[in-house]
């Protein structure tokens, strides 16, 4: 190993030549792979194969699947809870694609325009994002609350619009109230994604729009927005995707109802193959929405193919 | 004087309004944990007569009371071990492969790339129901490891990310240094590489260890063992069956919320710039 007669310009002798050296590296290189590729295949890609092939099946999650081919995704089509899950997934996205961007926007903005305490508003805004779901389900469940929550203590000061409103026990209200919860513990996030690209933008830009005696508005809309508009595009992807595949805090709080009035897909899905067993017409609702999903990506992407410059 | 004023109004405009808005934001955000650390320093009757204002005769039985009907002394400890079990986990699988593409000139590395982009981007939806089955038929439902296997799959591949553009941005004069002077690849990434790349592991640390610690859809759906469950999934059921008790409840979310927030305070730059770091190449 250590002698070659090729390898003439190697130094001392314990030196391997080249062409081992090379290969060695090659072999630790793939070594240093198998872990991550391993663990991958077993976790996300197996089973994500196993999904397609597990959506044309009967299948209970326990013993044989039978090859039922298209039957779920005609049953799929046909579900009318699957319907209305989908359309409270198209409600909580258009909440989640103005509120907490909307505030994010707004945050950020203030946030670029001080100096002192900005450190402190940072972290307050981020606090609740890195509690965790169950816990800012509790806290909120406690404050609206129709007996003893921000209602009845709006009420005892003369505020009585909100007394005994049950947020998350009526049909009207479960889901725009879940939603309001998981805004609350994810707009903060926003805030400091729109501020790493408000501080990225050009001050100089700011100094000229001045001078052409821009107001506040008009610098926002005129500078602001442009500068930020890679950082926009994708956090309206990233809220899409999210709000597509939402779970926790409809689990947490309603698990759906009453009645399927906060249903989701992602909860329905859950249920279906977790509770009713039947994880063959889960794993077709599944994949139904991994592929919406991979659609909405892909379009993005083509966006930004075409010189969208996102 | 009136248009001197005018313009000097423009180019300095007062931050008041600015700081106003700010803070009825920050009281959005801050306030309901406010006033969770308030209730569990009330008895229930009090919350009954005061739910929201400060505690007018504070008391501290919550606290053991919430610790010992938690089950938290058990429910703390499986928390940990998920979480540091994900961690070392993740630095190890993440490091290793982020120095074999960042610097072993590993062939393939951008048809890896792009895999661990999709890998990191896909719904648990798509893969969850069989992996399930294929976990309880290989007995790895309702056990602490089984968990920590899919937390390892499924941060892993962001973090690799993360860490390999952290190596690529690193001199490598060093390492070649090393080589030279006869180093195996393992020393040259364990005496060389590896103090370097510290930031960098330590972001990946905190960023999946605090997905880890607040994991809650694989955490519902593998573990039913009441003693094997994390803080979170255990105070989902203990917050069902004292639902009426605010004060025990306020005092067990105390208990969750403690060890995140102190992290979070003592380390918020690097946990920033790793979440958000995150979510810009999610």
């Amino acid at each position: 190993m250590a002698q070659s007669t090729a390898d003439s310009t190697a130094g001392p002798a314990k030196r391997a030549p080249a062409g081992a050296l090379k290969r060695r590296r090659l072999l630790t290189a793939w070594l240093f792979m198998i872990p991550l590729l391993a663990i991958n295949v077993l976790v996300i890609l197996g089973p994500s194969v196993a999904t397609i092939y597990y959506s044309f099946t009967d299948w209970s999650g326990i013993g044989p699947a039978e090859f039922v081919g298209l039957e779920n995704y005609r049953e799929l089509l046909a579900d009318g809870d699957f319907w209305i899950a989908m359309w409270h997934n198209v409600i909580w996205t258009l909440l989640f694609l103005t509120v907490p961007i909307a505030m994010g926007l707004l945050g950020a903005f203030l946030l670029s325009q001080i100096q002192r305490f900005q450190i402190f508003f940072r972290i307050a805004y981020f606090i609740p994002y890195v509690v965790a779901s169950v816990v800012n389900a509790a806290l909120w469940q406690n404050l609206l609350d129709p007996d003893r929550g921000i209602g009845s203590a709006l009420a005892s000061i003369g505020i009585p619009f909100l007394d005994g409103v049950s947020f998350f026990g009526s049909e009207r209200l479960a889901l725009p109230s879940v939603a309001f919860v998981n805004i609350w513990a994810w707009w903060g996030f926003i805030v400091l994604l729109f501020l790493t690209a408000l501080q990225s933008v050009d001050h100089e830009l700011y100094e000229a729009a001045r001078m052409d005696g821009a107001g506040r508005w008009q610098q926002f809309v005129n500078v602001t927005l442009p500068g930020i508009r890679p950082t926009f595009v994708f956090v309206v992807l990233l809220t899409i995707i999210n709000s597509l595949l939402v779970f926790d805090y409809v689990y947490i709080i309603t698990r759906g109802g009453p009645a399927g009035a906060s249903e989701v897909v992602g909860t329905l899905m859950w249920k279906q193959a977790f509770e009713r067993f039947e994880a063959g017409y889960a794993a077709a609702m599944g994949l139904g929405l991994s592929f919406v999903s991979g659609v909405i990506v892909l379009i993005f992407v083509f966006l930004r193919r075409r010189g969208w410059e996102v | 004087m009136n248009t001197l004023t005018g313009r000097r109004a423009r180019r300095e405009p007062s931050k008041v309004p600015y700081y106003t808005i700010l803070l009825i934001l920050a009281l959005y955000s801050l306030g309901p944990l406010v006033v969770v650390m308030l209730n569990s320093l009330k008895s229930n009757a009090e919350i009954g007569r005061n739910p929201l204002g400060l505690p007018l005769s504070p008391v501290f039985q919550n606290f053991p009371d919430a610790w010992s009907q938690g089950n938290f002394s058990t429910t703390l400890v499986n928390s940990t071990i998920l979480t540091f079990g994900t961690v070392v986990g993740v630095c190890v699988i993440a490091g290793t492969s982020a120095y074999a593409m960042a610097r072993l000139d590993l062939p393939g590395t951008d048809a890896i790339l792009l895999y661990l982009f999709v890998a990191s981007a896909v719904p648990v939806q798509l893969f969850l129901v069989p992996l399930f089955f294929l976990w309880s038929t290989l007995h790895l439902t309702n056990t602490r490891f089984g968990l920590i296997l899919i937390y390892w799959a499924i941060f892993s591949p962001l973090a690799t990310l993360l860490l390999r553009s952290y190596l690529v941005g690193l001199p490598r004069d060093f390492e070649d240094a090393a080589r030279i002077d006869g180093a195996s690849e393992l020393q040259v990434l364990l005496r060389v590489v590896l103090p370097l790349s510290w930031p960098g592991l330590l972001t990946v640390a905190l960023v999946s260890g605090l997905a880890a610690w607040n994991e809650f859809l694989f955490a519902i759906t593998f573990i039913q063992d009441t003693n094997l469950k994390p803080v979170t999934t255990s105070f989902l059921a203990f917050q069902s069956n004292f639902s009426q008790d605010w004060g025990l409840t306020s005092a067990a979310a105390i208990y969750i919320i403690l060890p995140i927030v102190v992290l979070f305070l003592l380390l918020q730059r690097r946990f920033i710039s790793g979440l958000t770091a995150g979510g810009l190449k999610g």
